[in-house]
Order: C-alpha cells, then structure tokens, then sequence
C-alpha cells in the first residue's frame, strides 16, 4: 500500500521522462549530448562541457550503497512513524550517484558497499518512487 | 613577476563582540551588527568617523535586504564609503572578508574597514530542547541530488552526515574519535566567560548519551545557535600600533573552493587556501602555535587537521583521539570552545577567539606560545575555505 502521506514529488517538465521510465519500472538518467556525462537530477547545462543538449537515457538499475545517515528528527509528519529511518546515495554502475531509501534493511545494519538494485513503489498513478533492495548474496542474509 | 607580499602589512586593530545565544536584545540582526560595530570601534579606540569601510556577512537572513551593506550604511549613518559589500561563502566568509579587507587597505583603498557577521535565527521563547541546524544560508544546499524530500532528506545535517559516514567507512575513524573533539572543546569553554557552555561540563559518556541529531552526528557532534554579533576593525600595520589594543597581523591569507562532491573526495579547500597564506606567511606546520578552526561539526574539526597536514588524510581521528587538542595538551585547538561549545558565528567565532589568544588577554585560558594562529573558515558541505594566520610580530 503506497504511503501518499509522504511528499509526492512534482511531476515538472524537466522530470517527465524520468517519471515515465518509473512508471514502466525504467531507472532514467540525464546522458550529456556532447560528452556523455550522466547526471541526475535534471540540469539544465552539462557541468562538465556546458552543453545544453542531453537526453534521458535508461540504466541498468544497478549500484552500491555510497554513503547513508540515519535521520532522527521529524521534518514532515509522513516519516513520523519510521523514525530512526536511513537516506542513502546510490553510486549507479554506470558511475552517476543518487539519493534513495534502503527497503528490508533496518537502518543499523546498512553499510558502505552493499550491492543494490532499484525497484519501484507506486506513489499515485503518475509518481512512481525508484528505490532500492540488496542484490546477489547481500540479499541472502546480510552483509558486514 | 614576484607577487607582491601583504606579509603583515595590515593588523585586525579591533574585535567588538556582543552576548551571545539566547539573547533578545534586538527584534533583527541589525541591532546586533550596530551593536558589535559600536564594540569593536570602542576596543580599537576608534570613532564611526575613521570608519571608511563596511563589509558584512549576513547569516541565514543573507538574501534580505536589510542586512546589505548599503542598507547597514544608512541604518548607522556611515558616510564617504571607500569599501562596501555584502559577502556569503558561509562559514568561510569571515576570513574572506578581512582578507578583502587587508588588500583594499594594502592597495590603498580603504584605511579601517568593519567587517562584520550578526544573525538572530533564535526567537523568544526559545523551543524547549529542539534543535535548530547550523548554516541555514542556500549554499548549504547548492549540491543537490534530487528528490530529498521524497525520501525524507532534509537539512544540512543530513547532508553532510553522507560524507562523516563515509569517512569512517574508507578511513576507520570511529564516534569516540568525533566525541574527543567535543569533550576536548567543551573544556576550553569551560574557562571563557563568554561561552555558551561555561558552566557545563562535557563527558565522553554525556557524549554517546546525548540523542541522535542525524546519525553519525550525536547533538554535541553540533554546531550552537546563537543570537549575536561580531565585528573587527582591520587596519594598516602602523596604524595598529598606534591604537589601544596589541596588533593581530595579518600575516597569510588564502582561499580554498574545491568543487566537485565532498562526499566523494572528503576533502575541504584547506589544501588550496593553504598554500597562499602559508606562502605568504613564510611559514610551515610546525610554525603554527595553535588552531582555531572552523567547528559546524567535529567531523569538520578532523578533516581540516587533515587537509593542513597535521597529520595524514584519514589518520584525524586517532590524531585528535589521544587529548592533545585540549587544555595541557600539545596541540591546542579552539581554544574557546569554538561553534560546539562557545558560539555560533558563523567564521567569526573562530576568528575573534585568535584575536584574545594573540594578543595574549586570553586569561585562564590563554596559549602560552601565541605567536602564530591559524584561523580557519569552512562553508557549505566542506564548499568554501579561509585560511588566515594572525600573528603577534610583524
């Protein structure tokens, strides 16, 4: 059951391909038209060539945990009942990082390196949420 | 062409400092710049009229007019400017703006310039036992990575616990490691006066008891909040010295902005700002008497003892673990008590804890050796960096 008290992220132009890709279980990233550059979220120039012209390109969903806090204060009344709950960056395979949420794992025993794959939850009809869950033999029992 | 040296050719001449934290004086920042200015004039033995430059650092009102220096000309009535601006590199701009300071006068431009930070993010009543963030100004936020609220990232802390978390990760630093910097610098508060902390004693274990701001950051792993204001008067060398207190010379200044994803590098601009201030200076590491360094967080305490070279990237927590930061120890550092145990002023609190030091009227906790300081200023999420080193001899 999506969790529609939490902020639904707006749909803006610069993100409606994203959306569209994670409505169709698609993980999207901002490819650079000039130099190939990956970024997320949408920008308008290219940091590191300053080209304007970029296209969403599909990747492979895969990454690992790069960082992540645990957060223990109430900002927004929709992560009230999680708190303590964990934030992580992602580092994609294709090298470009992303904020998300760590689904399965209790915040205490997430660690730098776990091995991940996206998924997607279902916010309403046109916001779909990627997220991520351990893969390979971290989603067996657990990693150090 | 050899750069032209400014090597001790400007002093900070004055330090006005108001009560700090939990103060009501004033409904606006504004009272608190006037304030401090009005200090700092006093303490240099200076009147409104030397003044012939202002330049201001507002605090988390920074995109309010009311704090602009032109707007603070006119509230104070300063006439025939030579030097005015309204700077924000966060905690770094304290540094940077007696620097601009020290090369306007240099150059010829200005003869005793006010630089100054106030802020009242505190409204009466204060929250009981809530907690405000540090560093509430946009730059904080400029790397953003996209839907935070999404997914329930919010504030500074949070963001700048992804690059404590990963320090320790890739380096081993460990909490007790953080926590030595807190109980280290809560016992310099403990002997000033103006600390928020005076009178309040800090343990290891208080350290770990004390709730979770955003892990890995415990509250005393936090910078304070305060109501307040803080100015210096900045001067050339020789009309220091015809003024009431001992000189600060301005001896090394240098900026570091290094860009890119601290969470990835780990890294502050120290090494940047560093080259051209101790250059300037003519000093190396072993020069430095004591560090007063820019506090939001213990974890930026480490880091920037690493980025100067006191010790090897990744090895500032075993540096800072063994006591020699605290009082008695060989390596003084905050010696205030800094942002974590004195006040919140962004990268004055810093600053005018050198400017007692070096003019050796520090009291019971004043340095032995004070020669030379080394001051620094930090802004963002490790964004923007201000090396100063004062000293006491030209």
């Amino acid at each position: 059951m999506p969790d529609i008290s939490k902020p639904v992220p707006a749909v803006t132009p610069d993100l409606k391909e994203f959306f569209a890709g994670a409505r169709e279980g698609r993980l999207m990233v901002q490819k650079c038209a000039e130099c190939g550059q990956l970024r997320f979220p949408a920008r308008e120039f290219c940091s590191n060539c300053w080209s304007k012209r970029a296209a969403w390109t599909p990747v492979s969903g895969r990454g690992t945990i790069y960082s992540f806090n645990v957060m223990h204060q109430v900002y927004h009344p929709g992560f009230a009942a999680e708190i303590p709950y964990a934030v992580v960056v992602v580092e994609l395979e294709e090298g470009c990082r992303m904020l998300s949420n760590l689904a399965g794992v209790p915040p205490h025993q997430i660690r730098c390196g776990m091995p991940v794959e996206v998924i997607f939850e279902k916010l309403t009809e046109e916001v779909s949420l990627p997220k991520f869950r351990l893969r390979g033999d971290a989603a067996q029992g657990g990693t150090r | 062409m050899s750069a032209m040296s400014l090597r001790a050719k400007t002093a900070i001449a004055g330090l006005g400092q108001t009560k700090m934290g939990k103060v009501f004086d004033h409904p606006s920042p504004t009272g608190y710049v006037v304030d401090a200015i009005r200090l700092a004039l006093d303490d240099a033995g200076l009147k409104k009229t030397d003044l012939d430059g202002l330049l201001v650092n507002p605090g988390i009102v920074w995109s309010n007019s009311t704090m602009a220096s032109v707007t603070l000309q006119q509230v104070m009535g300063l006439r025939d400017l030579r030097l005015s601006a309204t700077m924000n590199l966060g905690g770094a701009t304290a540094g940077a703006m007696i620097m601009y300071a020290a090369q306007s006068i240099a150059a010829g431009m200005a003869r005793a310039v006010a630089c100054v930070f106030a802020d009242s993010p505190l409204k009466p009543p204060a929250p009981a036992g809530e907690r405000k963030e540090g560093g509430g100004s946009g730059a904080a936020y400029a790397f953003a990575r996209g839907l935070e609220a999404a997914y329930g990232q919010y504030g500074v802390n949070a963001q700048y616990a992804f690059v404590a978390r990963r320090h320790m990760s890739r380096y081993g630093t460990t909490s007790d490691q953080l926590g030595a910097v807190a109980v280290a610098q809560r016992q310099w508060a403990n002997m000033n006066p103006a600390a928020q902390f005076c009178d309040t004693p800090l343990t290891m274990a208080d350290y770990h008891a004390s709730r979770w701001v955003v892990e890995p950051f415990h509250l005393y792993d936090c910078c304070l909040v305060s109501n307040g204001g803080l100015a210096v008067i900045v001067t050339s060398a020789e009309r220091a010295r015809s003024l009431k207190n001992p000189p600060v010379y301005i001896l090394g200044m240098g900026q570091g902005h290094p860009g890119g994803d601290p969470v990835e590098t780990l890294v502050s601009g120290a090494p940047i700002a560093k080259e051209a201030a101790f250059r300037m200076a003519g000093i190396g590491i072993k020069d430095v008497d004591f560090c007063e360094l820019y506090d939001c967080y213990t974890f930026t305490v480490l880091v920037t003892l690493e980025d100067y070279g006191f010790c090897k990237k990744g090895e500032g927590g075993p540096f800072v673990a063994d006591g020699r930061t605290a009082p008695g120890g060989s390596f003084p550092v905050n010696t205030g008590g800094g942002q974590l145990s004195s006040f919140y002023m962004w990268g004055m609190t810093p600053i005018s804890e050198a400017i007692v030091q070096v003019r050796g009227q520090a009291g019971r906790r004043q340095v032995p050796k004070h020669d030379v300081g080394l001051v620094s200023g930090n802004g963002g999420i490790l964004a923007t960096h201000s090396t100063l080193i004062l000293g006491s001899n030209p």
